[in-house]
């Protein structure tokens, strides 16, 4: 995949619409993502952000209205080709369980047609920019603890360096401790990167750390679309409603 | 006569029969396999066709193995050799397990996982072969496993259509009315059908492995 003009969105959804059953999950919905951009799509359980990011890597395709990635229709690219562009992180990190680490990092460069000796250097490479021990790859998913599972899901998403970068509530199910500490790992990770990044979240501190810009969903439909600094001063009534809900948990 | 006796006067005759059981049995389960497994990949690719595959090899399943070996006696070519009608019945039998474990071990991997594994990108051959039938293989040995086991002992009713194998020791004995010949033929038979079901329920818990280690 060619990168982008850096002024050109690497990621464009225009009016577009998902139904399943008649339902619209995603509602008409604009929304642009330029290259060494993270946006957070925010919003509840049922707000239509995974959907959205599937929309992204054709898993769904709109049933009206347009995705475009690179300036081009989702539907006008070749699924495998378009996916292998595109990295994707979900909750546990949807490790393969029968592969070791090294070979969960190295699938994607294997299937390209890597050369061994690169894959290993590459998986190696990755394994440090995420934080792990070396010692880890001959490891199985099941013997390492969430936060390692996780990395280890990221570092995978970053195998082919894809100009972009899907994250779909990443670190939802880690302890509050090392959640913080990938948050953070994450944020440094991503400045250096200068990938398109969107990062699905329901949780706000998430989305004040590490967004550029945040979108903010509800049932389907985009409520705003502002930089991170200018979200906490909204007047939307839902924005408002959120900083309450946080704010409210931190007095605590 | 005593069945140790018969047995060590009949070693040879035993043996060659007991080879017989194997080939009939090996054969049948070899083009079962190629067959079932297949079979139970396409209909996790095409699910409109799971309920009249499935359907189909369930209704097999249900006639009776004489019934069937009787069926199958005018079919032309098939019929001629009581060995090729044997076969052919026991891949119909095996079909059932065989293609049921394949549809049933790929529709049982994480649904997560498989969409992970779409969203990098893999093609449906890669995300099958490198994801899918690994997961799967823990339950598609099992389905394996059941059609041996089962071949094994119906094989030995195959004998009534001079298919050969352990089941003619059984059938000799029963028209001699001499207990010691039935045993000859039936103890060899289920040693085999216990050694397969040791076997292949030993991969199956290797491959298993595979599976919890998410």
């Amino acid at each position: 995949m060619t990168n982008p003009a850096n002024d050109e969105p690497a990621i464009s959804f225009d009016h577009a619409t998902f139904r399943l059953n008649g339902r619209a999950l995603v509602d008409d919905l604009t929304l642009s993502v330029k290259r060494g951009e993270t946006l957070v799509l925010l919003g509840r359980s049922g707000s239509g952000k995974t959907t959205s990011l599937k929309l992204i890597n054709r898993l769904l395709v709109p049933s009206a209205g347009d995705v475009q990635v690179n300036g081009r229709a989702t539907t006008a690219w070749d699924p495998i080709q378009l996916r292998r562009g595109i990295g994707y992180v979900i909750q546990d990190g949807g490790l393969f369980p029968h592969f070791s680490v090294a070979k969960n990092i190295g699938l994607v460069p294997q299937i390209e047609g890597w050369p061994a000796n690169k894959i290993q250097a590459r998986t190696q490479e990755l394994l440090a920019l995420v934080g792990l021990s070396s010692d880890l790859l001959d490891r199985y998913p099941q013997q390492l603890s969430g936060g390692q599972r996780q990395r280890v899901g990221v570092a995978r998403a970053l195998a082919a360096d894809p100009p972009i970068l899907l994250l779909d509530e990443p670190f939802g199910a880690l302890d509050p401790i090392t959640r913080s500490e990938i948050q953070k790992e994450f944020r440094d990770l991503q400045q250096r990167m200068k990938k398109a990044v969107i990062f699905v979240t329901h949780d706000l501190r998430e989305a004040l750390l590490l967004a550029d810009r945040i979108a903010l969903m509800e049932n389907g439909r985009l409520i705003v679309d502002l930089p991170v600094d200018d979200f906490p001063h909204s007047r939307e009534p839902l924005v408002r409603a959120y900083l309450e809900a946080f704010s409210g948990a931190e007095a605590r | 006569m005593d069945f140790w006796h018969f047995m060590v006067t009949h070693r040879q005759e035993i043996l060659g029969l007991t080879i017989e059981h194997v080939t009939l049995v090996g054969i049948a389960i070899l083009l079962a396999v190629l067959i079932g497994i297949p079979l139970g990949i396409l209909i996790t690719r095409r699910p409109q066709l799971s309920r009249p595959v499935l359907g189909v090899a369930n209704v097999i399943q249900t006639i009776p193995g004489l019934a069937l070996f009787g069926f199958l006696l005018p079919v032309y070519w098939i019929g001629a050799r009581g060995g090729r009608l044997a076969i052919l019945a026991l891949i119909l039998y095996s079909l059932l397990p065989l293609i049921r474990n394949t549809y049933a071990g790929i529709r049982g991997v994480d649904p997560a996982v498989v969409e992970a594994g779409r969203a990098m990108g893999l093609t449906d051959r890669q995300l099958l072969w490198q994801v899918e039938l690994p997961l799967a293989s823990g339950v598609i040995v099992a389905g394996v496993r059941i059609a041996t086991v089962v071949s094994i002992g119906l094989a030995t009713i195959a004998a009534a259509i001079g298919a050969g194998g352990l089941g003619e020791l059984i059938f000799r004995g029963l028209s001699m009315v001499n207990d010691s010949v039935i045993l000859a033929g039936a103890v060899p038979a289920a040693a085999l059908a216990l050694s397969a079901d040791m076997a292949l329920g030993a991969l199956e818990r290797r491959l298993g492995t595979l599976r919890t280690r998410s």
